[in-house]
């Protein structure tokens, strides 16, 4: 594995200012280490007690019999498995979420790219605008979704009845009533929430393309289509394969959205991943197979995180 | 110069009108971006069937927030206190730990950089449930104590990498310079490296505290007490107070509280959350 971060600087020899006797050397070089220990000591608490800990934890819950209010009962090895893999809502949570992946991302990166290109160039009011797209970005998600929630609303929401008066709808319309309108609307929600903030990691990504490209392909008499395919686009390529790994590792564990707007309904057709492994903790009250599917959730996302994560570098190379 | 004037006239006209097109464009999508906001804070002030502001413009839905059980400054505190030790923990640890990461060589150092980072790989809803039984065992269940401690944890991958690389950024003499006056490594930070580093602080800072001030999912399992709930919390609760009737507007005042910080933090710092997205940190 690599690490982003220039490590140059700090695996060069330090230099002292001036040379000190040889018999200080150990024990001053000693003394260094030790304080590099002791600075990065609060890090290592942290990422052993709060991360490492529960990761092993997990582990052993998933093969436990955990109940919530009982606590560990030993184990039952493989039954929390077969348990969630049995459950009548684990297809179709799986189905929804890869749906609900697809459709969000599809839209969220066309639209950011749309806004980066319309706000990228200098024209008065590009910066307004640009604040203006991410404004949203700066919403928790849990704020956003009770907002749509509201603006929603057959009976109080002003989106039924605009449509109503324009007379394009002759009752309320139900935006959260069918399958189909409760995972859209939803949709909506969040490209309406992220645009901006995927918006904003391409028009760094533009800005890092230098000039003297785009003038030669001019000079060499490039239309604007050909040199958005055979230069912007390629280019932007880190920047788009970022977005695309952020959207898709969101939006397979998505939860605010779906628990504070639909509440997974109507009749559990937008139940997604995460949603499910909360209701088997705090409704089922298994925490046993919460983990099992904590488990299953983590290697899913590894392993697409290894793929991805294969493509960003691959792109970086070049 | 009688004939060119006229020409040049046009071609300013025509620019104009070649860009008319892009401004509607932007200025519809404008419009779409910031209606769900102004609707909302219209709605939250204008009288409703069904909610405290029956008619008329008044706060009648923010005296519903002061008073809907432990009452709005109650959650308000809650919050307030979660984000303050959530950015507090995360500005200390990382803080050190860039330092240590940037300037120190030590065993485990790239092991543990490493492991720092894969807090991002794992999903935070799979940390949460064996959380929650850990910090029962740690007699720290149902604490906003406890809460901020886990919501630090998921802040450090983003604030050691961006503090490292401020930390790498200021050059190694004025550091030097400071151990040749006799400071020690203590005093160097707290001198010259601090100020040196202020900007990353405040980037780390604002993620921090947005983050804390919006997260939903971690007191929704961490706190189960209404008592402790952060403001997110309590208003998702409100809306099935009483008898299954929903109070819209109450609501959209909740909305309101919770979504004016974080506007007005945005909106003053916004050069320091942009540097956030500069950093390649998001790189991970």
């Amino acid at each position: 594995m690599q690490v982003k971060a220039p490590d140059r600087t700090a695996a060069e020899p330090r230099t002292p200012p001036h040379r000190p006797s040889p018999a200080a050397v150990p024990s001053r070089w000693r003394s260094r280490t030790a304080k590099g220990l002791a600075y990065a000591a609060p890090t290592a608490v942290f990422v052993a007690v709060f991360f490492l800990l529960p990761l092993l934890l997990v582990g052993q819950m998933s093969l436990s019999d955990w109940p919530l209010l009982a606590g560990d009962r030993g184990l039952n090895a493989p039954e929390n498995y077969t348990d969630i893999t049995g459950s009548t809502l684990f297809r179709p949570a799986i189905r929804f979420t890869l749906l609900y992946t697809v459709i969000v991302t599809a839209v969220l990166l066309a639209l950011a790219l749309g806004l980066a290109l319309l706000v990228q160039e200098s024209r008065p009011g590009a910066g307004f605008f640009r604040t203006v797209y991410f404004l949203p970005s700066a919403l928790g998600l849990a704020s956003a979704s009770l907002l749509f929630w509201g603006l929603y609303s057959p009976t109080t929401g002003p989106l039924s009845r605009l449509l109503e008066k324009l007379g394009l709808v002759d009752d309320p319309v139900s935006f959260l009533g069918t399958p189909t309108s409760a995972l859209l609307s939803t949709v909506f929600l969040i490209v309406w929430k992220f645009a901006g903030f995927y918006m904003l990691i391409l028009l760094v990504g533009l800005q890092r393309i230098p000039h003297e490209v785009y003038e030669a392909a001019r000079m060499d008499g490039a239309s604007r289509g050909q040199i958005f395919r055979s230069i912007t686009l390629p280019l932007l390529r880190p920047s788009l394969a970022l977005c695309l790994l952020l959207c898709v590792t969101g939006s397979l564990l998505a939860f605010d959205q779906f628990f504070i707007l639909t509440k997974g309904g109507p009749d559990n057709s937008t139940v997604t991943v995460v949603q499910l492994i909360y209701r088997e903790a705090f409704q089922r009250l298994n925490l046993g197979t919460a983990a099992a599917l904590s488990i299953v959730v983590l290697a899913v996302l590894l392993l697409l995180n290894a793929l991805q994560f294969r493509g960003l570098r691959h792109t970086d190379d070049s | 110069m009688t004939t060119a004037a006229p020409r040049r006239d046009t071609t300013v006209l025509t620019r104009a009108l070649g860009r008319t097109p892009h401004y509607v464009v932007a200025a519809s999508l404008a419009v779409i971006f910031l209606f769900p906001l102004l609707w909302n804070a219209w709605a939250s002030v204008s009288g409703q069937p069904g909610t405290a502001q029956q008619s008329g413009y008044g706060f009648g839905n923010y005296r519903t927030l002061l008073d809907y059980d432990a009452g709005l400054w109650r959650y308000l505190l809650n919050s307030t206190i979660v984000s303050a030790l959530t950015v507090a923990l995360t500005l200390g640890v990382s803080l050190l730990g860039g330092y240590a990461f940037a300037r120190f060589d030590f065993p485990g150092r790239n092991l543990l950089f490493l492991l720092t980072l894969a807090i991002l790989m794992v999903p935070y809803a799979t940390l949460l449930i064996p959380l929650y039984v850990l910090l029962g065992r740690l007699h720290l269940e149902n604490s906003l104590i406890g809460l901020s401690l886990v919501l630090a944890m998921f802040q450090l991958p983003f604030a050691t990498f961006m503090m490292r690389i401020s930390f790498e950024a200021v050059p190694r003499e004025l550091e030097e310079s400071a151990l040749v006056d006799g400071c020690g490594t203590a005093g160097a930070l707290r001198r010259v490296l601090l100020p040196a580093v202020r900007p990353g602080l405040i980037t780390v800072g604002l993620f921090a505290f947005l983050a804390a001030w919006n997260d939903f999912i971690a007191p929704l399992i961490l706190i189960s007490d209404s008592e402790k709930a952060p403001l997110p919390l309590a208003v998702a609760n409100l809306r099935q107070q009483s008898m299954g009737a929903v109070d819209y507007g109450a609501t959209e005042a909740g909305v309101v509280v919770l979504a004016v910080p974080c506007l007005l933090l945005f909106l003053l710092l916004q050069r320091h959350y942009i540097r956030g997205f500069m950093s390649g940190a998001l790189k991970g």
